[in-house]
């Protein structure tokens, strides 16, 4: 039986990985609720944030500039990725949306293969976040910590967006009912261009906060997508509150898992999101009968 | 109506019963290990058997190489590579420096040796699926490569199977030379067992008796026997396990397994984990604060790891690998390898272009023995190698017949403080090259039984 030391560090750190797919999901779960697509290239997107931010500290030292650089594109990418491709298949079958976007996340991972190679990079942790933190019998990175907080900002910019601003009141609006938002004479394609936009930028954003914790590889997007994928089922399809709800939970249930036996904490996750598919099928926070 | 059926079914039994005889009579006469090679001449050889002769009867000879040129293990792969590449031009020249391997003449029996590289991306069925392209399409004649050991295996298992023999590439694991040893297959990197065994004394040294140690395993054949190695050989110096993290492979992020770790009570830390993941695991280690209070042990340091982790970080840590280019000042043959590297890549060979270059000269130079290529001559040649040892980069080793592991010398080293550092790749003092044959396995032990020849 693990100590409850260690079993609080775990659970702690369960809050950093749990923040990071909280924002990860959100971005997956308001593209699908609101556009009803499954977005598969969102681990690839996840992917091309952290190589922005690698491409950016190229030629400056400052994360942050970098962070904005790396949005800054990350939102073009969205912006065009929806005008080019997705936009031509909102009235598609659902698997001809998973195919294309799918297909879209094969072709930008191989890209950036091409364009950086397929071996490891290294971003520098940034100066502020550098050495660790004493919080009583924890010693944690101090940029791990850093992240938990820049991330709840984050989420928290964007709740604002979606429950206080009029824009987000029709992003909200069209995931209940697309069609009758259309209809009440709202620019619902100018709304769905915002919320795969925003959607794409959480994604990479997560992935630029996350490339100084790992090395930065083509292919470091595969596991979050899965990951993000549990996290919307557990938390409902479409709910932002389930998303960040879900992405906490399961970020506490895979670290404390590992206190346990680390072999099994990716089994537990999995345990639990067909659990829960049986005894709550809209997940946590989702409305029930809806896709 | 009967149809005479009767007699024909008889025929056909004692047909069938002859060949069986004597199908149970072939393997049991050509499988004692230690076959003179020339009583291999005077035995009855198959004339067709796997890519031989379709593969050894044009003007040059097909070597199929799978290095992971992607994933977890890719820095290894692409030195493997060069390794490999840089020993083929010098046998197809004809250089003064594989002469000293025991070669003559340009090309191997006079045949330029043709390659190409196939990325194994880590996986060992992307391998496999190359190299049986090499096999069928290109009449490979050998086949090679490997970082993981779970493609090294899976690659003996194909070797085995369509008769083509595979020097194999990097691989530590037991089971290589073990339960998943292979006739088709020679192992040149030492075993964990090897590593393990030359490195107990050494840390026992070092870093004391009665030591708790914490322990990253990655979750695969490598991992498990690189653990179990490494406890069996620090046991007799009352050395005891704190905790067993088990990671997969290519994990990237190893906050769970280190937060487990720093709360263990251990005082050494031994990172088992191989290529990025390595890297990986050491810098969050750092950042965990684990590095500052336990001794970090490397049973098998990556080729670039101490590059990619910094000096600082790797300054004292103990562990062992194939080869360091350090090596050069006892062994010839080594500076021969080290300086035509350097002069063409402009850094210093790490051991995965070593593995490369020597198995591709033993394998040439076993060929140039037999004068065949014949799979089987081949094979026999490695297996009689005890008693007529090769010449190389590591100075006099052989093949054991009975599990095809070579018998080399195992440099035991320590991460030098980065102010000692005399250039960019001078990371390592070398504490000790000891010797190969005390450090094998028994044979009961291995668990190694050998396929057929044909």
């Amino acid at each position: 039986m693990p100590s409850l030391p260690l079993l609080l560090s775990q659970a702690f750190n369960g809050l950093a990985l749990g923040s990071l797919l909280a924002l990860v999901s959100s971005g997956l779960t308001i593209i699908l609720g609101t556009l009803g697509v499954l977005n598969f290239a969102h681990g690839a997107l996840f992917m091309l944030g952290a190589y922005a931010a690698y491409a950016t500290l190229q030629v400056t030292d400052s994360f942050l500039l970098a962070l904005l650089a790396g949005g800054g594109f990350m939102l073009l990418v969205g912006v065009l990725m929806e005008r080019i491709l997705v936009r031509l298949f909102y009235h598609r079958p659902p698997e001809d949306q998973i195919l294309v976007t799918f297909g879209a996340g094969i072709v930008l991972v191989e890209a950036v293969r091409a364009v950086f190679g397929g071996n490891n990079q290294r971003v520098p942790v940034p100066g502020w976040g550098e050495g660790v933190t004493q919080l009583g019998f924890l010693i944690y990175p101090t940029y791990r910590l850093e992240l938990i907080g820049i991330i709840a900002l984050t989420l928290g910019v964007l709740w604002l967006v979606l429950y206080r601003t009029s824009i987000g009141l029709v992003v909200r609006a069209g995931i209940e009912d697309a069609g009758m938002v259309g209809i009440l004479g709202i620019n619902v394609r100018r709304t769905f261009l915002l919320v795969f936009a925003l959607g794409v930028v959480a994604a990479g954003f997560a992935g630029m906060l996350y490339a100084p914790i790992v090395s930065v590889n083509p292919d470091m997007g595969g596991s979050f997508m899965v990951e993000s994928f549990v996290v919307i089922v557990i938390g409902g399809l479409g709910s932002f509150p389930g998303a960040v709800a879900g992405g906490l939970i399961a970020g506490e249930i895979i670290s404390i898992t590992s206190a346990f036996d680390s072999a099994y904490s990716e089994v537990m996750l999995y345990a639990v999101m067909a659990l829960l598919l049986v005894v709550r099928p809209q997940g946590l926070f989702g409305t029930e009968g809806r896709v | 109506m009967h149809e005479p059926r009767a007699p024909i079914a008889r025929r056909r039994m004692l047909q069938a019963g002859i060949g069986l005889a004597g199908g149970l009579a072939l393997p049991r006469g050509l499988a004692r290990p230690g076959f003179g090679l020339a009583e291999a001449m005077a035995q009855d050889l198959p004339a067709k058997l796997g890519t031989y002769p379709d593969g050894a009867s044009g003007p040059s000879v097909f070597v199929g190489i799978t290095t992971p040129l992607t994933g977890p293990y890719s820095a290894d792969g692409k030195d493997a590579q060069l390794g490999y590449e840089l020993a083929i031009a010098e046998i197809n020249a004809g250089s003064a420096a594989v002469a000293k391997w025991g070669l003559s003449g340009k090309g191997v029996l006079g045949k330029e040796i043709k390659y190409a590289v196939a990325d194994s991306e880590t996986k060992p069925n992307v391998a496999v699926q190359a190299q049986t392209q090499f096999i069928q399409r290109n009449k490979a004649i050998m086949i090679t490569g490997s970082v993981s050991s779970a493609t090294a295996i899976a690659l003996e298992e194909l070797a085995q199977r369509e008769k083509v023999l595979n020097m194999v590439g990097l691989s530590g694991s037991n089971d290589t030379t073990g339960k998943n040893c292979q006739r088709y297959g020679f192992r040149s990197q030492p075993s964990a067992y090897m590593a393990c065994k030359a490195l107990g004394p050494v840390v026992a040294k070092g870093l004391g008796h009665g030591r708790k140690a914490a322990y990253l395993v990655p979750d695969y054949s490598y991992g498990h026997s690189v653990f179990d190695s490494f406890v069996d050989a620090v046991k007799q110096y009352g050395w005891t396990t704190a905790t067993q993290q088990v990671v997969p492979l290519g994990t990237s992020d190893f906050s769970s397994a280190l937060l487990n770790i720093a709360n263990s009570g251990a005082d050494v830390f031994v990172n088992i984990a191989f290529g990025a993941d390595s890297v990986a695991s050491t810098k969050q280690a750092d950042q965990f604060g684990v590095l500052k209070k336990m001794k970090l042990v490397v049973p098998n340091i990556s080729s670039f790891q101490a590059k990619e982790v910094g000096a600082a970080l790797m300054q004292g840590a103990y562990g062992t690998f194939d080869f360091w280019w350090t090596m050069q000042d006892q062994y010839p043959l080594a500076k021969d390898f080290v300086e035509s590297f350097v002069a063409k890549h402009n850094y210093h060979p790490r051991w995965g272009a070593h593995i490369g270059y020597m198995q591709t000269l033993l394998w040439a130079a076993s060929v140039e023995r037999a004068k065949s290529f014949h799979p089987i001559a081949v094979i026999k040649t490695l297996e009689a190698s005890k008693a007529d040892p090769y010449t190389t980069s590591l100075g006099k080793v052989w093949y054991r017949a009975e599990d095809h592991q070579l018998v080399r010398p195992v440099p035991v080293v320590i991460g030098k403080a980065p102010g000692t550092m005399r250039n960019q790749d001078d990371f390592f003092d070398v504490l000790d090259v000891v010797p190969g044959e005390p450090l094998l396995p028994p044979i009961e032990l291995t668990g190694c039984h050998m396929g057929t020849y044909s």
